[in-house]
Formats: structure tokens, sequence, C-alpha cells
């Protein structure tokens, strides 16, 4: 049984574990700028209930490795030592190696490794002694059977705490035979007999194979509550030892769990590592609240199903234009709160970088403040889960390209301590978030260079400052001198532009040389609902997706060329796009044949421009995407589908899908 | 069947007692803190409380100290879930007020063996 139960807890015990892990961080952090007692115990109750929790739960490994870190915290709680940096620093080793343990652990491995044994060994050090062998918990000594003689006598206030004589002479009862003498002696007169006190006392004999730490056991509550003795009746055995703990025991295992409560082995995929979105309680009222007034809305609405045609005057047609009002109203606000369930602050996302600023300024050699803002905006959590990586990328970036050693800084009039800030904003229907650093800002000659030298411009091109700086997107592109360890790693700025395409969103950058650099993401508030542009080929409605259209034209016929192997091109600014006919990729009919008679909306995306050929343009709305996969088949040009207005089902057009697709039709 | 209260402030070890509890066919209500246990404890009367020491907001010490005080409190078994670390934390909890304690780490049997013995 115990198995099963146990198991069941193992993630809410690792979730929360791990948003434990996350403010002793943040507090270890904080404890680098100044001790606070109100951020020790922070740090210690957290390093306890993950203690308390590994060793419940089948991670004894854990638990003792956690006991140690517990055991310096408690030092340092109760002031016996002071908080230095080499404390701090690893305590937050500490925190990194749970973290790592707690990763082995959903994925069913082994969890000790060297880097735990080695940090138990320099938290010992750190508190002056050995590494404590494993058998800090001393059993109980052994087999003494027979007859016990027991005399028990409460102090009178041994009630008050809950505890009842009478409940532990019944476990006695249980324990072998027993037999009872109650003494009567100090029972008050019944007028001045007070019931919350005791005034009884016992003498009891036991018989039967007990061990003496059984009967130990049954009065452990109370043993500073009462006169105890037990003692054997064998006179071979009569050593009436006080009820102690044995302390030269046999070495027992830190914590005595079964094997088979070991963690279930399943291999996570890293993607759907976690399914679950804790949601706050006031969102789930709001919900409630909501799913109310729509309940009453209905019953309202009920009513005139019992009109009979006669009965509707125009105060009752009033009333349902009201009622369908009020429920039009509830519906949208449901759906705003529903989504809203998948919507989480994006600080979750921006505590791993107080961190990850500090370790990597320190290794550079550089001084950095690292401001965060909006960290209360709240984004869907899909989003949230794919964001850190790009986010990550361009944090190194700033502090290992952007930001500059003190000595260069003060040779170019700035303080020594350069400022990074993360702000993350709500925009209309987009979240921003901006990666903003004072430091040198793009090297623009250094760029051009570059992008000479791997061919992607010829030396002569006059490039603006916006051209220069979409290179660093380019892939493959890589400008400083030396590659690090740290922003080095093959990675480039154009993954990132990718990664951060794949949810639908765009990066840019604002650079002015010698000031610093702006890196702007810009995210979907949402990966379910798209705002979307509706057009009509045929019969067909499709949706293009708002981000990635740039304008709608209505085509002249001077502006059209047929290139031969080419197919159609049209002039757009200053150069030729070309035209992708929707109808043709799609197979169906269109209304109008020649490209001058309908319209051409514009898209881009990963750099790339074409020109959409539709019927006409139906108008704005919001889409909320149903999955093709999910209900059909992938096809390829197509991200979605979903249901209009009217019933009908319009896809969803996939930019990128659709220029591949047409580059391969164009091919063949 | 008694009316249990289970306050501790991690999720996973509350939800491992409380489950436990009802599988035993206990009426189990649950409570995050010694606060919001106070709280549970005025508008409802428990059988048997079992509580974490730490906790933020209100630890479990000034919990059954505050529980102490209140009349249809006094008598009503209190055990703390202390951890082996703190065999002095027993004795402050039992200076604080509580019937006795629950080590940790126990299994759902060691949780019902202890509750019964409570309980009766």
């Amino acid at each position: 049984m115990s198995t099963v139960s146990l198991a069941q807890f193992h993630q809410t015990f690792f979730d929360e574990s791990l948003e434990g892990l996350d403010t002793m961080e943040t507090a270890l952090l904080a404890l680098d700028e100044g001790a606070d007692t109100e951020l020790v115990h922070g740090i210690f109750r957290a390093a306890h209930s993950i203690k308390g929790g590994a060793a419940t739960f089948g991670f004894p490994e854990m638990a003792a490795f956690t006991h140690e870190a517990e055991s310096l915290l408690d030092e340092l709680r109760d002031g016996r030592r002071a908080i230095d940096s080499v404390i701090v620093e690893l305590l937050l080793r500490t925190v990194d190696c749970l973290r790592g343990m707690f990763a082995r652990a959903q994925a069913g491995e082994p969890l000790s490794d060297s880097v735990a044994e080695v940090l138990r060994g320099e938290l010992a050090a750190v508190m002056g002694r050995e590494v404590p062998a494993a058998t800090t918990l001393a059993r109980r000594s052994g087999d003494q059977m027979g007859a016990w003689a027991i005399h028990f006598r409460p102090h009178p206030t041994m009630l008050a705490g809950g505890n009842d004589a009478l409940r532990m002479i019944r476990e006695l009862a249980d324990l072998g035979e027993l037999k009872v003498t109650a003494e009567l002696d100090k029972l008050p007169a019944f007028a001045a007999l007070d019931p919350t006190e005791c005034h009884l006392g016992w003498t009891m004999e036991l018989r039967g194979a007990v061990k003496r730490e059984a009967i130990a056991a049954v009065f452990d509550w109370v043993e500073d509550e009462c006169d105890l003795t037990i003692e054997s009746l064998q006179v071979t055995q009569a050593a009436s030892a006080p009820i102690a703990l044995a302390s030269t025991e046999a070495p027992a295992p830190v914590a005595a769990v079964p094997a088979t409560s070991a963690p279930a082995r399943t291999t996570r995929d890293s993607s759907n590592e976690s399914s679950s979105v804790r949601v706050g309680i006031d969102k789930i009222d709001g919900l409630i609240d909501l799913v109310g007034e729509l309940v009453i809305t209905q019953s309202m609405l009920d009513q005139f199903e019992q009109f009979e045609r006669e009965d509707f005057d125009t105060a009752r047609l009033e009333l349902l234009r009201h009622g369908l009002a009020q429920l039009a109203r509830h519906t949208r606000l449901l759906q705003e709160s529903v989504m809203g369930i998948r919507m989480l602050p994006i600080g979750a996302v921006f505590s791993r970088f107080p961190r990850m600023v500090r370790d990597l300024s320190q290794k550079l050699g550089k001084q950095v403040k690292l401001e965060l803002i909006g960290e209360q905006t709240e984004l869907d959590k899909t989003v949230m889960e794919k964001i850190g990586d790009p986010l990550v990328h361009l944090v190194r970036n700033a502090i290992d390209h952007g930001l500059e050693i003190p000595e260069r800084r003060r040779a170019a009039g700035k303080g020594d301590i350069g400022t990074l800030r993360l702000e993350a904003s709500h925009r209309g229907g987009f979240i921003v978030v901006e990666i903003s650093d004072d430091g040198a800002g793009l090297n623009r000659d250094a760029i051009v260079a570059k992008a000479v030298q791997r061919g992607l411009i010829t030396s002569g091109d006059q490039l603006s400052d916006e051209a220069v700086a979409e290179l660093i997107f380019q892939p493959g592109f890589s400008t400083a001198a030396v590659t690090t360890d740290l922003s080095g790693r093959g990675v480039g700025m154009d993954v990132v532009r990718r990664n951060v395409a794949d949810l639908g969103g765009s990066v840019g950058i604002r650079s002015v040389a010698g000031r610093g650099s702006v890196f702007t993401i810009t995210l979907p508030l949402t990966l379910a609902i798209i705002d979307g542009l509706t057009a009509a080929v045929g019969e067909e409605r499709y949706i293009v997706p708002l981000m990635s259209i740039i304008e709608s034209v209505q085509l002249r016929a001077e502006q059209v060329r047929t290139v031969i192997g080419g197919g159609e091109l049209f002039r757009f600014r200053d150069g030729y796009l070309p035209i992708i006919r929707l109808h043709e990729v799609f197979g169906c009919d269109a209304a109008r044949g020649t490209v001058t008679e309908g319209l051409v909306i514009v898209v881009e995306g990963e750099g790339a421009r074409a020109g959409l050929f539709v019927d006409e343009l139906i108008g704005q709305q919001q889409a909320v995407i149903k999955s093709l996969e999910a209900n059909y088949r992938r096809v390829n040009g197509i991200s979605g589908a979903t249901i209009l207005a009217d019933g009908s089902v319009a896809l969803i057009v996939d930019v990128l899908g659709l220029m591949r697709l047409q580059s391969r039709r164009k091919a063949a | 069947m008694a009316k249990i209260l289970a306050v501790d402030d991690s999720a996973s070890m509350r939800g491992m007692v409380a489950f436990t509890l009802r599988g035993a066919g206990h009426d189990v209500s649950e409570a995050e803190n010694g606060q919001l246990a106070v709280d549970a404890a005025r508008a409802a009367r428990f059988d048997l409380v079992l509580a974490d020491v730490n906790m933020p907001v209100m630890d479990g010490l000034s919990m059954v100290r505050e529980l102490r005080t209140m009349a249809e409190y006094k008598g009503v078994p209190i055990l703390m879930l202390t951890t082996e670390s703190h065999t002095d934390k027993k004795m402050e909890g039992k200076a604080a007020g509580a019937t006795g304690w629950l080590v940790k780490p126990f299994d759902p049997e060691q949780l019902l063996a202890t509750v019964k013995r409570v309980l009766g």
C-alpha cells in the first residue's frame, strides 16, 4: 500500500521542492547584499521541507545530503555561525546539486553523484567536523523478553496536553498479558476533585515477548510528564537501565525506507516534463463567479421558451436582446478567464537570471547590475517554457559581448558597473520582452568585415545601420574575436530568432555604438488564439496570421513580371517578390484568375517575403486554433484550422511552410 | 471516523497525510500554516490536529500555544510532525502543549498507527 500511495505524491513533492530551491537561490543571492534573519529563516524552511519530503517519499540520499545543508543553515539561523561569501557560494552550489538530484529523481535515475559527495564533505568542513558516517539514526536496543514491572504515575497536568492514561494502558494490554493495579492514595475528596487533572497512578505487570523499547514507546510522549519505571522481572536481566537511546548500535541506514518505494522508472521526455499548471485561487474564484453569472443569464433566457408567439411583444424582445448581449459578454469574459489559466508571470523565467548574471560577470571580471522589470507580466505557459533558452542566450551575449570590463568602461567615460535590464510588458495583443545593456553596442565595422569574410555581403555594399544589425541574425555569424566558452557554443542569433519565430514571435535589435544595445522580443499573448486576416479564395476561407503580414496591395499590370522558371513576381518597394497563388497551392477554384483582379497580401517569415494572391479580404478576427494534425493529418502550408462565426471551417495559413512549399513547387 | 486537521506548508506532505487518513475513513481538513489552522479550528471542532513545526506565517509551536488557549481545544490531541534532527524540538512542542509527535519520515502505516493510538 505504501508504495502505491506514496508514488502519487512524487510529482507534487518535485514541484514544490523545485520551487523551494528557487526560493533558496533568490534568498541566497539577496544575502550577498546583506544578512537578514527572515531570509535565512526562509532558506532554512525550504531546505527543511525538502529534507522531510525526501525522507518520506523514498529518496534517502537526497535527505542525507540536504541534512548537511540544513545543519549549516541551522547554525546560521541561530547566529552560531556568521554568513560570509564562502558559505553563500557553498549553499548556492548545494542548490544546484539538489536540482540535479531532482532531475535524476524525475528520470528515475540513481541520485547520488560525486558532486554531492564532495559538497557534503565541504559542508561538514565549513561546520568544522568530519562527514558523519551514515549512521545518524541509532536503533534502540535488544531483545529482552519476559515479564516487566511497570510503575506509571502521571503528573496532574498530563491530561491537558491531550494524553490519556487509559489509552496507554490499553496499548500495553495489546503488547501482552497485563495486570493493572490502580493507586488511589492521591485521590482527593470528591468536592476538591478537578476532573481536568490526573490523580491516579498504576502499577502494572506485563508478560509476553515484549521488548523494553516497545513499552517505552507507549510512554514516549509523556516521559517528562510522569514518573515512570520499567523493570524486568527476570533477575538475570535485572539491569533496570534508564530509558535511553543506545548510541553504539549496528549501523542503520539514515532513513529506513523500503527498497520497493523507489520511484517508478519512467523515462520522461523533457518536452512533456510539466503537464500541470498551478493556478491562483483568485483565478478559479473568478471563473466560478463567471459561470454563476452565465447560469443566471441562461435561466433568464430560458423563460422565453415558455412564451407563445402571440405573447411576444416589444418589451419582451428588448429583454431577449438584453439577455443575449449579457450572454455574449459573459462568454467573452469566460473565454478570457479560461485563457488566463494558462498564463503565468514571466518572473518564473526571469528568476534564473540573478544567479546567472552573478556567475558570468564574476567569471569575466565584469561588474553588472541586473534590473528586472515587469516580472508580473503574464505569458502563456507554452511560450514561457520555450522562451527561456533564447533569453539565456541574449543575456549571455549582452554580458559577454555587450558590456565592457571596468577599465574599458572608464575609458569610455562610463561608470564601472554596467547595467543589464530585462523588461517585460504587455503591449496590445503582445508581450514585449526587452533585453537592454549600456555596453559598447554593435561594432559596425567588425560585423561588416565578418559578413564580407563569410560571403554574406560584398565589400562594396552600402548598408544601413538596420541592415548591418540584421546581419547578426544570419546563420553561422559570430563576431567575438575569441569565442569564449560562454557564448561561443555554436548557437547563434539565427537560432534565437528561429526559436522565437516558432512561438509566433519576432526578435529585433536597436543599437547605438558606445551606448548599448536593446534586443526586443515580441511574443503573442497565447498560442491558442491568433489575430488573423480572413481572406476568400473561391468558396474557401483562409486565415493569414497578422504577425506575418506587412501589407495588402492591389497590383497594377505593370508591376507584375513573369520569369521563366521563376513563376510570377511583382514589384514591391525596391525589389521583386514572388506571387503565391493560394488556389493553386491548395487546389481550389478561385473566383478571380488574373492577379490584377484580386489582392496580394505581402507576408514575411524568417526575413523572406512573398505575396499571397487571394480573391478578396473579408476582415480581421481572432481565431481559436484547432489542431489539424490531431483531427485530420498534417498538411504542408497549413498550421491549423478554426471555426468561423457561420460555423464553417477556415484553414490557417502557415506562412513559412507556404513559402517553402512554393520554392519546392518551382524547383519541381 | 474522526475529524482531523492536517497542517503543513508542504503540499506533498499534507497531501500524503490527508490521503492516508481519508483512506482510513477520517474526515480530513487541510491548512497551509499555523494561522490558517487556528482559523479553521475556530470555525469547526476537530478531534485531532496533526501539524508540521516549520511553517511560514505561523509555525507549529505558536499554533499549539494558540490552540491551547481556546477552551474547546484543551485536552484535544495535537501531534507535531517533526524531523529526526530536532530532538529538542519534540520537547519544545511538548512545552508548547502538544500531545506528542510523529517523527518524519513516516509512512502511511506509521501515520495510521499513531493516529489510532491517540484516537483509541
